[in-house]
């Protein structure tokens, strides 16, 4: 059944925009740290994406995403108004959620931000103090800030160049957090792997518990293939239906980071396909 | 009618069936067999001596009446043949394609005794083929419309392959309205992410769904049992009866080192990625598969030949099967293993792997191999491979499939409290009915049974499906509409 876009929202044009479902049957289960798996035509591929918030009451889930290839793009040429062939979830076992003894600190970057922001309201809803840490490259590149600033009691902001906040690395604010603080409860990071793997790597020497939402291959979504599989503490997992989460402190980043360069060479000509059949459409 | 002397009969040879050339047929994913002409239908339905008591019923799971069925293909009325199969099989078109017929129907017929048995797969499929563009309510109730239609009752499936389609289909002949509950995009389980097209093209199961839509089933994509709605669910928003038929989707993987590099597949997902994905029309479709030049295959059942053969058609280079036994202990049909062989598949009989080795960059160069030989009869009553310690070699490979078995998916019993399960996730049912240990909730198939045909999958939709039309619907009520299609008026 297909899904209807009510609303589309460009967060940082031509790169990165939201998109709210009417999907009641979704919303109303869908928890923090769940995704979708979703399928734009016919002849489209089957992509995850995170759910970035739920609303069970209005029967509604938003998705965030990068435009960063065929998919991606074919997505951003949908509006309000129409629809998705397949959307199906929720998918991933949910965010684990208790009152915590001190804060939580959630660290986003890029689109990850989206995916946290779900996360730390979970969080905040179950009671705990919420620190988020949000980068980009600079200012224009910070999504959700408004959003979080609505009910985190302290969102702090890095930027590469300066533009906003602290200029230069999550990681670098995190670190000074975590060390002037030892009451932190958890660290939950979202984002790149590069990025996921500094924040892993940050949080180490001080023991604090850190979870990463891993971003590998997948195709069913549903634990029946294991093209997202990762080695986690030694152990096969599949991030699909064992995750996407797990202790930071355990993956084997590298080969993570591998994997997600089987079908390089495929996305590229898939990609230029597309961009060449959109130019030659947009010029008639 | 054909009662006339038997002798003479089973000395007429089978007939043959067309196929694609095997050199043209290797490159492409049109379907190798062709299917049988009315007359070649017709000259091997004429071989069948109509038995009194036919074995070959007997020996197929869903205990179609074969020699009724045949002996209206030998007088001509296709659709009297198709009524008496969809009695008890709703996916005829399907089972006459990929049913080991060898080990079930045709391996118990009396013909094969002394010469070739009659081919009752093909002449199935024929009908079927035949007779798909009518509509299946009419074929299986003899009315044009569901007149018997409860609107007081309704009974959800969850999965939507051979088991539950069959169940589905069974309660829907009897009025009972069902709702399929799939979790892929596209209906059908293994039939569509499994079976590949030059094997089982997809229009036909397509057709099968719409008889079973033209027969009231409804069905919706996109809802993981488990995940989107779970079994206690469905049974507190009115469901009168639950059939769980998920299968067993879990690929098992090798556990042996280098399993995570690039270009090791599971075969779940790359016959997932080229059937379902449609990855073989690549970039014409979205969903990339991965181009290996050598390729090699671990297993020895239909998924490893499916994978296989699709490699080849794909353009590899090569493509190697390794099998930890012979040839014999195979456990693929055997026309599938005559086939990818005529397409130059090469079979390394008695290897194991013992290691995926890879470059700087993460991707598989070479796989380490391990002689074997066979040695005691294992549990399986098969002889269990033996490792002839130091024998190793190196095989060089860009890519690999592992096709060595499939698991229990685990979202349905995690989501279901009190539901038993036994052996690594399967699920407990009753073997007559189907029932779990919840009442009222049945399961069938692969996710009871561990992997196996889909014709086996079937007959335990069926046997559900008769239980719960029994529960539902009181005893005499659930009995088949008897062979009213073959007793129709047509023939009298």
């Amino acid at each position: 059944m297909p899904t209807r876009i009510l609303r589309k929202r460009k967060l940082i044009p031509g790169q990165t925009s939201e998109l709210v479902l009417e999907a009641p049957h979704i919303a109303a289960k869908a928890r923090p740290g769940n995704f979708v798996i979703l399928r734009v035509w016919e002849d489209g591929e089957r992509i995850p994406l995170t759910i970035a918030d739920a609303d069970p009451t209005a029967g509604t889930i938003t998705l965030v995403y990068l435009i960063m290839g065929k998919t991606t793009a074919h997505l951003d040429t949908l509006d309000a108004g129409d629809f998705l062939l397949d959307v199906c979830g929720p998918l991933g076992k949910p965010t684990e959620i208790h009152k915590l003894g001190g804060p939580v600190i959630c660290v986003g970057g890029g689109t990850g931000i989206a995916a946290m922001h779900h996360i730390a309201k979970g969080h905040h809803m179950a009671g705990n103090h919420v620190v988020t840490i949000i980068g980009a490259r600079c200012e224009d590149l910070l999504l959700f800030r408004d959003e979080l600033c609505s009910f985190c009691p302290e969102v702090l902001i890095s930027t590469n160049d300066g533009s906003c906040g602290r200029q230069g690395f999550v990681t670098d604010l995190l670190v000074e957090r975590l060390t002037e603080d030892k009451t932190v409860a958890e660290v939950v990071a979202i984002g790149p792997v590069p990025m996921m793997r500094a924040v892993a790597e940050a949080t180490r020497p001080f023991g604090v518990k850190t979870t990463v939402s891993l971003n590998s291959i997948m195709v069913d979504g549903i634990g029946m293939c294991g093209a997202c599989r990762v080695s986690v503490g030694g152990e096969t997992k599949f991030a699909c239906v064992d995750g996407p989460e797990f202790d930071g402190h355990k993956v084997d980043f590298d080969g993570l980071a591998a994997r997600l360069t089987s079908f390089k060479e495929q996305e590229r000509i898939s990609y230029e396909e597309f961009r060449k059949s959109h130019e030659c459409h947009c010029s008639k | 009618m054909n009662a006339t002397a038997p002798s003479k009969k089973a000395k007429a040879p089978r007939t043959a069936m067309p196929e694609q050339d095997p050199k043209v047929r290797a490159r492409n994913f049109e379907e190798v067999a062709l299917g049988y002409t009315p007359e070649m239908a017709a000259a091997e339905a004429a071989r069948c001596l109509q038995c009194k008591k036919p074995a070959c019923r007997k020996g197929c799971p869903v205990e179609i009446d074969i020699p009724a069925f045949i002996k209206q293909v030998a007088a001509g009325d296709l659709d009297a043949a198709y009524g008496v199969i969809r009695e008890t099989n709703s996916l005829p078109a399907v089972c006459g394609r990929v049913c080991p017929q060898e080990t079930q129907c045709e391996g118990s017929c009396i013909l094969g005794k002394k010469g070739e048995p009659v081919a009752i797969g093909r002449l199935e499929r024929f009908v079927a083929d035949s007779y798909l563009a009518r509509s299946a309510c009419e074929t299986v109730t003899g009315t044009p419309a569901c007149s018997m239609a409860r609107d007081d009752l309704k009974v959800a499936c969850i999965g939507s392959g051979p088991s539950s389609l069959t169940c589905a289909g069974y309660l829907a002949a009897r009025g009972i309205p069902v709702t399929v509950f799939e979790a892929l995009h596209e209906v059908g389980g293994v039939l569509v992410y499994g079976i590949p097209e030059f094997r089982l093209p997809k229009g036909v199961v397509r057709q099968e769904v719409q008889a079973m839509k033209a027969l009231g089933v409804e069905f919706r994509t996109n809802w993981v049992g488990g995940k989107t709605i779970t079994v206690p669910e469905l049974l507190e928003s009115g469901y009168d009866a639950v059939f769980i038929g998920v299968g067993a989707g879990l690929p098992r993987f090798l556990g042996i080192p280098g399993e995570n590099l690039i270009g090791v597949f599971s075969a779940n997902e790359y016959l997932t990625r080229v059937n379902l994905g449609r990855a073989y029309k690549f970039p014409a479709t979205d969903t990339p598969t991965f181009p290996g030049k050598h390729v090699v295959v671990f297993g020895g059942g239909n998924v490893a030949m499916d994978s296989a053969r699709t490699a080849m058609r794909l353009g590899a280079e090569k493509v190697s099967l390794a099998y930890r036994r012979t040839e014999h202990e195979m456990p693929c049909r055997r026309e599938e293993l005559h086939h990818a062989k005529e397409e130059g598949l090469e079979i390394l009989c008695l290897n194991a792997p013992l290691e995926f080795i890879g470059d700087d960059k993460g991707r598989l160069t070479a796989i380490a191999m391990q002689k074997m030989m066979l040695g005691e009869p294992d549990d399986s009553g098969r002889c269990a491979p033996v490792a002839c310690q130091g024998d190793t070699c190196t095989l060089e490979a860009d890519m690999a499939i592992v096709a060595v078995g499939t698991g229990a998916n685990p979202l349905i019993s995690q989501s279901t409290p009190g539901l038993s399960t036994y052996r690594r996730g399967y699920i407990t049912a009753d073997p007559e009915t189907g029932e779990t240990s919840i009442r009222n909730v049945f399961a069938g198939g692969d996710i009871v049974t561990g992997a196996a045909t889909v014709i086996s999958a079937m007959g335990a939709g069926r046997r559900a499906a008769k239980a719960i039309a029994e529960r539902l619907l009181g005893a005499a009520a659930a009995d088949p509409p008897q062979a009213r299609a073959a007793d129709d008026p047509a023939d009298a």
